[in-house]
């Protein structure tokens, strides 16, 4: 039994403090595929920095309140990769801390896809990958219909593009002007069986999402500045009610911070044990330092 | 490594730069699946029948179908994360002369994939092959998207489709070389390919037909189980004795009970042992079998309660629900024991449940002691 250490420093400085949260998150996806025996540790990690950028940066949530009707939503459609977004929310006060110590075990809220029923936080229940988009055009219409409007964002993988379903709900929402949907690509350049553009090659992901009618950002999905900057911009233009829906293609990493996995389909499922798992602690501490 | 004219499934993932042997990626974690056999018979029988193709939808390593590309490379097709558009591409490669495998997990495969199912193969009969592997609650902490414990129930109602549940890897082996020729569609539920084996080899193992009496007794009561669940009972059966006999029902559609009807006495109790919701599975079909042919004795239906199952590591979830040796051999002894037929649950109650939640907590091994930090402020 290893015995594991975080250390926490906010700062007054924004996005330093980001940064320290991000880098406390993706300690957490280790130590949770360490509590687990396993875990999806490449997905996660990539896409960590979009997370925090939503839930310490941007959306309208109140972990006190977690049912309150004009709230933002979040579905992450790429389900699995939740081990990134239980530490935040037990960070934001959605449940314990120490329920992470439970994380996958028998009895647990939280497995290793996430369930709305048991987690609170959780906006919508995923795992079978291509649902998430369709959903969140059923929460921006219901935001419609009772004129509360609030911004329903869906994180896809780019993976999970290559699911037919996903492109029928792109044709509704624009369709439908649902200016209220944001969906964010984790584009991380892999999937289980390899590199994207290997196993099925999905680019040009813009010109897709413009063609269905979309506006489309491109950031680099690692960088605060660029992230905040595109939801400001989402946020500019969705009010107007005629505004087609928003993606965020945010360039990402998979693995990002252990740089001995990125960039590795491999690592979509794995463990790291003694040294691994040390160097791994070592390789997050050193993206974030600058 | 499983090794194919020279290559590994390393050719194809490369290895991060390790330093602990504990760690692993999911080459690693892929490794222990030697059940799953089918990328590696199929590329057998390809060598002999050019018709032969396969699909994946990114998932060829954890179902083993690269086992079959090491062979033939341009005869794998990879769909991507697209599992309904692999099933009807597979109908119109059926449509043209081929016999097309394609394979994903179960929960995609029978359930997101039903209608493509019925409407592309079943309605037009096509000769397609649905693998569909980590059936049940396999993949316990993946949790509900990934558990398949309703595709008996949909699936058993499509006319035109055989549904062949393999216990092991001789036996999954022997059903794909005996049905290469079916001209129509079966879907074959599998397990996670951990199953232990059970048949000596593909030789001695079964074809599609009626239950195989895989473990001879007496007639007392009769456990009459499917795919990964016909080991542990098995197991059940040897730890109560003489008096327990064991059926594989390895072709679950169409069900033929005659072999089971002949094992039948005046005093036989069944029961019946499944990873799957006793609503419309195999339990239902037992019954209707046996009722069918004026047989009138208790059938139990054991399995998933019409629930969804909790998460946790699959070993646990299968000791919480009574599907292990241990839990099977109690229902068995207590419907021995039993008047009439029981109601459902009485056999494995909430107490039953409750006791083993202790006792996995109990013998739970923590592997990392972790401080969560908490937050500072916003």
């Amino acid at each position: 039994m290893v015995e594991l250490q975080h250390n926490r420093a906010g700062t007054a400085n924004d996005l330093s403090f980001l940064g320290d949260r991000a880098a406390w998150v993706r300690r957490c996806v280790v130590d949770l595929a360490a509590v687990a025996g396993s875990g999806h540790i490449g997905p996660s990690l990539s896409c960590t920095d979009i997370l925090v950028s939503l839930y310490y940066g941007y959306m309208n949530i109140d972990p006190k309140n977690p049912g309150k009707i004009d709230r933002d939503r979040f579905i992450l459609s790429k389900g699995h990769a939740c081990s990134a977004l239980y530490p935040i929310l037990a960070d934001l006060g959605y449940f314990a801390y120490d329920v992470l110590n439970d994380f996958t075990q028998l009895h647990s809220i939280l497995g290793d896809h996430p369930n709305m029923l048991k987690v609170p936080g959780i906006d919508f229940s995923s795992g079978s990958l291509g649902h998430g988009l369709a959903i969140g055009i059923g929460m921006a219409e219901a935001g419609r219909f009772r004129k509360t409007n609030e911004r329903v964002v869906v994180m896809l993988g780019d993976g999970e593009l290559n699911e037919g379903q996903i492109w029928e709900a792109a044709g509704y929402a624009s369709a439908r002007n649902l200016g209220s949907l944001l969906a964010i690509v984790d584009k991380n350049h892999v999937q289980v069986d390899g590199n994207t553009k290997d196993v099925l090659n999905f680019e040009p992901i813009d010109k897709k999402f413009r063609a269905f009618g979309w506006h489309v950002e491109e950031v680099n999905g690692h960088e605060f500045t660029e992230l905040l900057a595109a939801l400001g911009r989402f946020d500019a233009r969705r009010t107007s009610t005629d505004a087609s829906p928003t993606v965020i293609i945010a360039d990402t990493v998979s693995g990002k911070g252990i740089p001995f996995i990125e960039g590795m389909a491999e690592w979509h499922i794995g463990f790291l044990a003694g040294t691994d798992y040390e160097r791994a602690i070592e390789g997050i501490n050193l993206v974030h330092k600058g | 490594m499983t090794k194919t004219q020279g290559k590994t499934v390393r050719d194809f993932r490369p290895l991060a730069d390790l330093k602990d042997g504990r760690s692993f990626d999911m080459a690693g974690r892929d490794s222990g699946e030697s059940a799953l056999v089918s990328g590696s018979v199929l590329a057998d029988l390809a060598r002999e029948d050019e018709r032969i193709v396969l699909g994946t939808a990114d998932l060829q390593f954890a179902t083993q179908m690269v086992q079959f590309r090491f062979e033939f490379p341009e005869r794998l097709l990879q769909f991507g994360i697209s599992e309904r558009n692999m099933l009807g591409a597979a109908a119109g490669l059926a449509s043209s002369g081929y016999i097309p495998y394609v394979c994903t997990f179960a929960c995609f495969a029978g359930v997101l994939g039903f209608e493509n199912i019925k409407t592309d193969m079943a309605y037009p009969q096509m000769p397609v092959r649905v693998l569909a592997t980590h059936a049940g609650i396999s993949m316990g902490f993946f949790a509900t998207s990934h558990h398949a414990t309703e595709d008996i129930g949909a699936l058993r109602t499509v006319a035109n489709l055989m549904i062949l549940s393999p216990s092991d890897g001789p036996s999954y082996e022997a059903m794909l070389r005996a049905t290469k020729d079916h001209p129509g569609p079966i879907y074959f539920r599998l397990g996670r390919g951990r199953e232990p084996r059970i048949y000596e080899s593909a030789q001695v193992a079964p074809t599609p037909g009626a239950s195989t009496l895989v473990r001879k007794g007496g007639n007392k009561i009769l456990i009459v189980a499917t795919g990964a669940m016909v080991y542990p009972a098995i197991k059940a059966a040897e730890q109560l004795g003489d008096d327990v006999s064991v059926f594989d029902v390895h072709t679950i559609k169409p069900f033929d009970p005659s072999t089971i009807v002949e094992a039948v006495g005046t005093d036989t109790k069944i029961l019946v042992v499944e990873e799957h919701n006793v609503e419309g599975g195999l339990g239902s079909i037992v019954r209707e079998g046996l009722f069918d042919n004026c047989v009138h004795v208790p059938v139990y239906k054991h399995g998933l309660m019409d629930e969804f199952a909790i998460i946790g590591p699959p070993a646990h979830l299968y000791q919480y629900y009574g599907l292990d040796a241990a839990g099977i051999a109690t229902i068995a002894d207590r419907l021995a024991s039993a008047s009439g037929l029981p109601r459902p649950s009485s056999l494995w109650t909430k107490q039953d449940r409750d006791r083993v939640s202790g006792e996995v907590a109990a013998n739970r091994k923590v592997r990392a002691k972790v401080t969560w930090a908490g937050r500072q402020s916003a």
